[in-house]
């Protein structure tokens, strides 16, 4: 299993931060029910560090933030907990993303091969005709396979492994977010839609896209995205 | 060095600092309570969460972290420490973890104070909370309880790692410049978990035994990655007394605050510093015998304590039962303010796990290894449970699966390894199934001991309760002769039964409604 690769998908170094992408890659093996809950704990921890609570602007261009409560996970599957923020909306949304991603897992034509995005991005509004363009800063990929296990034995040594697989890759991207590299500067009250998402009533993470990819047994990437995974966005 | 800060900034700076340690301490200190933690979000700011983050206070904590600051901050050379160890109920001891918040000359002039260095400690709390569930100590402390609990103690000043044993790891949390230095979060925590259990009378110093010391009582040491299995010798395990917990029904209205005292003292214990490894008296014998009931939490906490709790009922520890009562969902019904004096409606309490995971004793109990030697000393971890260690035939647990050689009712062996001299004659066809010699005059004769009989209460009445039951008298309604002659007679009597039954037909069918 290979660790967390960091690579700059976009522009030149020693450009302007906001032209960087910085992508961050994790690889996980786990049995078929445990896709579910390793994919939700790695999501949620690194949106635990991307959520913010929300914004609320005052006169003279300041504002205030609310709070993030966080709640602990403990999974049914893997011997691992892991903490979340405190918001059903995020839960909600997270989960249906990844059971897409299960599903499609589970497929015919799958190999058990997959991989699962989530990015952040900024919002450049254009003018019109021009539709807005969104501006990734940051690609968390994880890089899914899904293994068979013949017995129960198999199984709760898989429970174990799995569960301090993730507790490393818990640890690496603790490691990445605290690097403190590019953040979006905080915006405006007008531009805060443009960095954001402001949707949640409780809490605000920066703007994210989740997407997927699944691998056929040929070995060739069957893209199906729930949104569009824009990788070249930084060539401006 | 500080020339460039002004006076607001060093102000707010400090303040920033001084809480985020007191933040630290709670979390830590929450996240080995053994419970899972549950607090809600708030769109509206309330002003009184620091960092953004809705961490709640336990008082005790906070005192403890004030007392072990003096007033002091977390600067070079002078780090502020959280211990968590651990402690059984006979009174061994380990330290498991250490962890520092720490300063370093490293200056970060450029940075601004109230926004970004308050925004990235705010990140290192997040990281904080994530890095606490992934140690070991974590689901140790998730699983604490009757036969063991989890401490902390504070200091402030150098980092004593010694107590950890050899080879320990260390994760770094993260780091913050500051224009003053910077602030650097990190555990050390310990990865071999093996344990020497040390009885009353013998050698009480080996607290941290070598790995090798320890397989002899032991099935297993640890993996080097985290986390990982608990392993303790334990002479008794309790398996009907539910482990002692906190009472999560106390409402506290006035200060608004969520923890009640007895959360933090009824398992998670502090320790003061003064109290060395072998000195159980202060609150140990209080904490296990029976649980917490005839407790006063607080004389397991330092001196000083404000406020008298009520004795702590009996409840399940995480694993054992589920209480839905306490879990805490965010759509409970007050946000918690730590320092807002309004009296809140209710309390939100710690959450206990009610998750079907851990729905059985099984899980409370598969850190708990009872043999010194014996059978199990080179089975794997994951194949060493109570349930293997409690069955009854745990010592026949078949290697083969021909199930009447190991039925020990039917070849009942003298020993485990030893098969029974007289299993021959038991299987043998024809052959009665005696043991003391009452047929053939070319066996010898040898004591027919059943497993789990006694000699010397009422010699051989198990054995003799074998060989009956190997030989049962035939039934007499199976016998032909008999068996022919009540035929005839049932077939006579056939009509008058018929008849009487039709009269109570009334009868019946009442009896068959009542059973609706």
């Amino acid at each position: 299993m290979v660790g967390p690769g960091r690579t700059r998908c976009c522009g030149p170094p020693g450009a302007a931060p906001a032209m960087n992408c910085r992508a961050e890659v994790l690889e996980v093996s786990v049995e078929g029910r445990q896709v579910e809950e390793a994919m939700l704990a790695v999501l949620h921890t690194v949106l635990l560090h991307r959520s913010t609570g929300k914004f609320h602007y005052k006169k003279e261009g300041t504002y205030s933030i609310g709070t993030v409560g966080t709640q602990d996970v403990d999974c049914d599957f893997i011997d691992f907990a892991y903490v979340r923020v405190s918001s059903e909306e995020l839960d909600r949304a997270l989960r249906k993303a990844v059971g897409e991603f299960k599903d499609a897992l589970r497929g015919s034509g799958s190999d058990g091969m997959g991989q699962i995005s989530l990015e952040f991005y900024q919002k450049k509004k254009s003018r019109w005709p021009f539709s807005d363009e969104c501006i990734p800063w940051e690609l968390w990929t994880i890089k899914v396979n899904v293994v068979n296990l013949a017995n129960e034995q198999e199984r709760q040594i898989c429970r174990e492994k799995v569960g301090e697989k993730l507790c490393e890759k818990i640890i690496n991207i603790v490691e990445v977010m605290n690097r403190h590299e590019y953040l979006p500067k905080m915006p405006t009250q007008s531009e805060v839609d443009n960095v954001f998402d402001t949707s949640l009533k409780d809490v605000q993470p920066y703007l994210y896209k989740i997407s997927y990819q699944i691998t056929d047994s040929l070995g060739t990437s069957v893209t199906t995205t729930m949104r569009r995974l824009i990788k070249d966005t930084l060539a401006l | 060095m500080d020339t460039d800060l002004s006076s607001q900034d060093r102000k707010d700076l400090d303040k920033f600092i001084k809480f985020f340690a007191l933040k630290t301490v709670q979390v830590i200190v929450q996240a080995r309570l053994g419970e899972k933690i549950c607090t809600r979000s708030s769109s509206s700011p309330t002003g009184s969460d620091w960092f953004n983050l809705a961490i709640k206070d336990i008082p005790e904590v906070t005192h403890e972290a004030k007392k072990a600051l003096a007033g002091q901050l977390p600067a070079v050379g002078r780090s502020m420490c959280v211990e968590i160890s651990l402690k059984t109920s006979e009174g061994d001891s380990m330290e498991l973890e250490i962890w520092c918040l720490e300063m370093n000359e490293k200056c970060d002039k450029e940075i601004k104070v109230s926004y970004t260095v308050y925004n990235r400690l705010s990140l290192l709390l997040k990281s904080l909370l994530a890095i606490t569930r992934v140690t070991p100590a974590y689901r140790l402390s998730r699983k604490q309880g009757h036969e063991y609990v989890i401490l902390y103690r504070i200091y402030f000043g150098e980092v004593q790692l010694s107590g950890l044993g050899e080879g320990f790891q260390t994760v770094r949390v993260g780091t913050v410049g500051t224009p003053v230095g910077t602030i650097t979060l990190s555990c050390a925590y310990r990865i071999n978990l093996a344990f020497m259990s040390t009885r009353a009378g013998e050698d009480n110093g080996a607290v941290y035994p070598s790995v090798e010391d320890s397989q002899e009582v032991c099935t297993t040491s640890f993996s080097t990655s985290p986390p990982s299995q608990c392993v303790f010798t334990v002479t008794k395990a309790h398996f009907q007394t539910p482990p002692p917990v906190v009472t999560d029904t106390l409402k506290v209205p006035v200060m608004g605050l969520a923890f009640s005292h007895q959360l933090s003292s009824s398992r998670l214990s502090y320790q003061p510093a003064a109290l060395g490894v072998g000195s159980a008296d202060m609150g140990y014998p209080v904490l296990f015998a029976g649980g917490l009931h005839a407790a006063h939490p607080h004389q397991l906490i330092g001196p000083g304590k404000e406020g008298g709790v009520p004795p702590i009922p009996s409840q399940p520890a995480h694993g054992t039962q589920a209480d839905q009562e306490r879990m805490c969902t965010p759509l409970d019904g007050v946000h918690y303010s730590a320092a807002t004096p309004s009296s809140s409606e209710d309390t939100e309490t710690v959450s206990n796990s009610s998750e079907g995971k851990c729905g059985s004793p099984h899980d409370l109990l598969e850190t708990i290894f009872v043999r010194k030697v014996g059978a199990f000393v080179n089975k794997p971890i994951n194949q060493v449970t109570m349930a293997n260690l409690d069955i009854p035939f745990a010592m026949f647990a078949p290697k083969n699966v021909e199930l009447e050689d190991n039925d020990p009712m039917v070849n009942p062996p003298d020993s485990p390894e030893t098969e029974s001299p007289l299993q021959g004659s038991l299987h043998s066809e024809g052959s009665s199934g005696s043991s003391t010699g009452n047929t053939h005059d070319d066996f010898v004769m040898i004591d027919f001991k059943p497993a789990f009989s006694k000699d010397d209460i009422l010699p051989m009445d198990l054995g003799t309760f074998y060989r009956e039951f190997q030989n049962p008298p035939q039934l007499s309604s199976l016998s032909i002769d008999i068996g022919a002659q009540s035929m005839a007679e049932d077939l006579d009597s056939l009509p008058e039964k018929l008849a009487v039954h039709e009269k109570n037909v009334k009868e019946f069918d009442a009896f068959v409604e009542t059973l609706q």
